[in-house]
């Protein structure tokens, strides 16, 4: 009987022991969890600040820079972002025309690719092409530069890093996208017209009169609102993942990796927190 | 011109703490130059990124040109900034801009001359270190030497009356590190530049310096010209300057004793 107690004394202390330990780590994991949105909220308000007021307080922002970057950001990813919204589109009309004829709506499925690619699939899918293509390169451009010691120079040198090297990213992809996602909604709608008014059969005159009829204003303008969204969510991720870089390659390749996939969750985030605001709001 | 008093830093936490700078003290003259020397880890590096504000110190006070900095942030610490030029380890120019932007930049950022007198201004900087007919370009292009001199002209680009030298004869062939050191003399001599130079390459600090100050595990262990160096008869001190690999500062970096640690292995 002792023995028996011995045991199960030992046992209930190393169970607790065991959740004590897990429980620190956990409130550790949590703990850096916190750290790291902090860090990111002061570099975004950081940005902010050095994009939108310094300029009114004598500080300009340098525009051959943000042509440079509007160049890199936007016109050169064009060619993906068309590919993938055209391609969407037709994917999309492939899909809901055969659920739509069930209901005898084949001719609507131009409404519906219009106003899912509008509201929805045009901002999040160019969003998502964007993280990685553009995120990326933020990421692994600046935090090469840490790396080297660049970032450290301009500190040093009395330049401020943020208004440097964030702000005519920022600039760049706040415009370029929102411009991008219209062009994603032309190409995507271009794409579910084509398959709809020839390999569905759909006549293209009713097409295109039922698309007119379900899409309205509202869904452009909380398309290019999420877009928006999207722009800062990637620039700043990629940034803050790029300044907090020490060491070597390594950490570059580490953080461009996490800033592509964490840009893109958060992207997936903002867009449901936007989604159901625009369904109970308008 | 520059003053350092009781200068203390450590890193990390608890069992993990390090001392790297144990009640460091020094004056650098007005235009005179002085080298820090020491092993790597002695805690030169650290001293330097104290100087140009990249680390806060525990404890202790730095006062440059008359102004005390530890304490600095913000604006005030970008007006100290722009006192004091620095050539970096690495150069850290920047990639993407042309040599002549690179050097340039300073001008455009902290002061309203208008694009000609800096495009005038870059060729003189480029002239005085010998690169006149780089300014296109770009630090990929340039070799490792070519890269310090840049390095060396943007840091006084602003005609700053301190500039910091951090290892500037690092991975260069001895004809370059020449040249580095007559730039640095010449800097000095004819300008009045106060210089503080952190290097591990004896000769070069023997053959430039006003006074040389030597560390060794964050504490100072000689300090004055350099024939007084050179005649000092601390063990550390002789064996750092004739390069001995093995005297008082050890060869083998290892904690354990090697043969418990062999038998250890084998046993398994």
């Amino acid at each position: 009987m002792i023995y028996l107690s011995h045991v199960s004394a030992s046992m209930v202390r190393s169970f607790f022991g065991f959740i004590g330990r897990r429980g620190y780590e956990i409130t550790g994991v949590f703990e850096n969890f916190f750290k790291e949105i902090s860090g990111l909220f002061y570099l975004t308000r950081s940005t902010m600040y050095c994009t939108f007021i310094e300029p009114f307080r004598g500080k300009p922002i340098k525009w051959p820079a943000v042509w440079t970057q509007m160049e890199e950001v936007g016109v050169k990813s064009t060619t993906i972002v068309f590919l993938v919204s055209f391609l969407i589109g037709v994917i999309l009309a492939f899909q809901s025309a055969h659920q739509l004829s069930r209901l005898g709506a084949l001719e609507f499925v131009g409404a519906l690719v219009g106003v899912a690619i509008l509201r929805e699939l045009g901002p999040l899918m160019t969003a998502l092409v964007m993280a990685g293509r553009v995120g990326a390169a933020f990421t692994a451009e600046m935090g090469t530069m840490k790396v080297s010691d660049e970032v450290l120079a301009l500190e040093i040198m009395a330049l401020n890093p943020v208004k440097f090297l964030i702000t005519p990213r920022f600039i760049a992809l706040l415009i370029m996208l929102p411009c991008l996602t219209i062009m994603a909604d032309l190409m995507g709608i271009l794409g579910g017209f084509l398959i709809g008014t020839t390999t569905l059969g759909i006549d293209p005159v009713t097409y295109i009169n039922n698309s007119l009829d379900a899409m309205v204003v509202k869904d452009v303008v909380t398309g290019l609102v999420k877009s928006a969204v999207f722009a800062v969510i990637i620039v700043m991720v990629g940034s803050y993942m790029a300044f907090i870089i020490e060491g070597g390659a390594e950490m570059v390749g580490q953080n461009t990796r996490t800033a592509v996939v964490v840009s893109m969750i958060l992207v997936i985030i903002a867009d449901l927190v936007f989604t159901s605001l625009f369904f109970f709001v308008t | 011109m520059i003053q350092v008093n009781n200068l203390k830093k450590s890193f990390g936490e608890g069992s993990k703490r390090i001392t790297v700078l144990e009640d460091f003290n020094a004056h650098m003259e007005k235009g005179q130059i002085t080298s820090i020397i020491g092993g790597s880890g002695s805690g030169k590096s650290t001293v330097l990124k104290h100087l140009i504000g990249a680390y806060r110190p525990d404890s202790g006070e730095i006062w440059i040109d008359g102004e005390e900095v530890t304490q600095l942030k913000g604006e005030t610490i970008n007006r100290v900034r722009k006192k004091f030029g620095i050539m970096f380890q690495s150069g850290a120019l920047f990639n993407s801009l042309t040599v002549e932007d690179n050097v340039a930049l300073p001008m455009r950022e902290h002061t309203n001359l208008n694009e000609s007198t800096i495009r005038i201004m870059v060729k003189m900087k480029l002239e005085m270190v010998g690169l006149r007919g780089a300014e296109h370009l770009k630090p990929a292009q340039l070799s490792g030497g070519m890269v310090k001199r840049i390095a060396l002209a943007r840091a006084i680009a602003l005609d700053p009356k301190i500039v910091f030298y951090d290892e500037p004869s690092a991975g260069l062939d001895p004809i370059s590190i020449g040249v580095i050191d007559k730039l640095i003399i010449d800097l000095s001599k004819k300008m009045g530049i106060t210089s503080v130079v952190v290097t591990h390459e004896i000769p070069s600090a023997m053959r430039i310096s006003d006074k040389i100050i030597m560390l060794f595990k964050g504490q100072i262990i000689a300090e004055g010209t350099p024939e007084q160096i050179r005649e000092s008869d601390d063990p550390r001190v002789v064996q750092f300057i004739e390069g001995s690999p093995d005297g008082p500062i050890p060869f083998s970096k290892s904690l354990t004793d090697y043969g418990e640690e062999l038998k250890g292995m084998s046993r398994v």
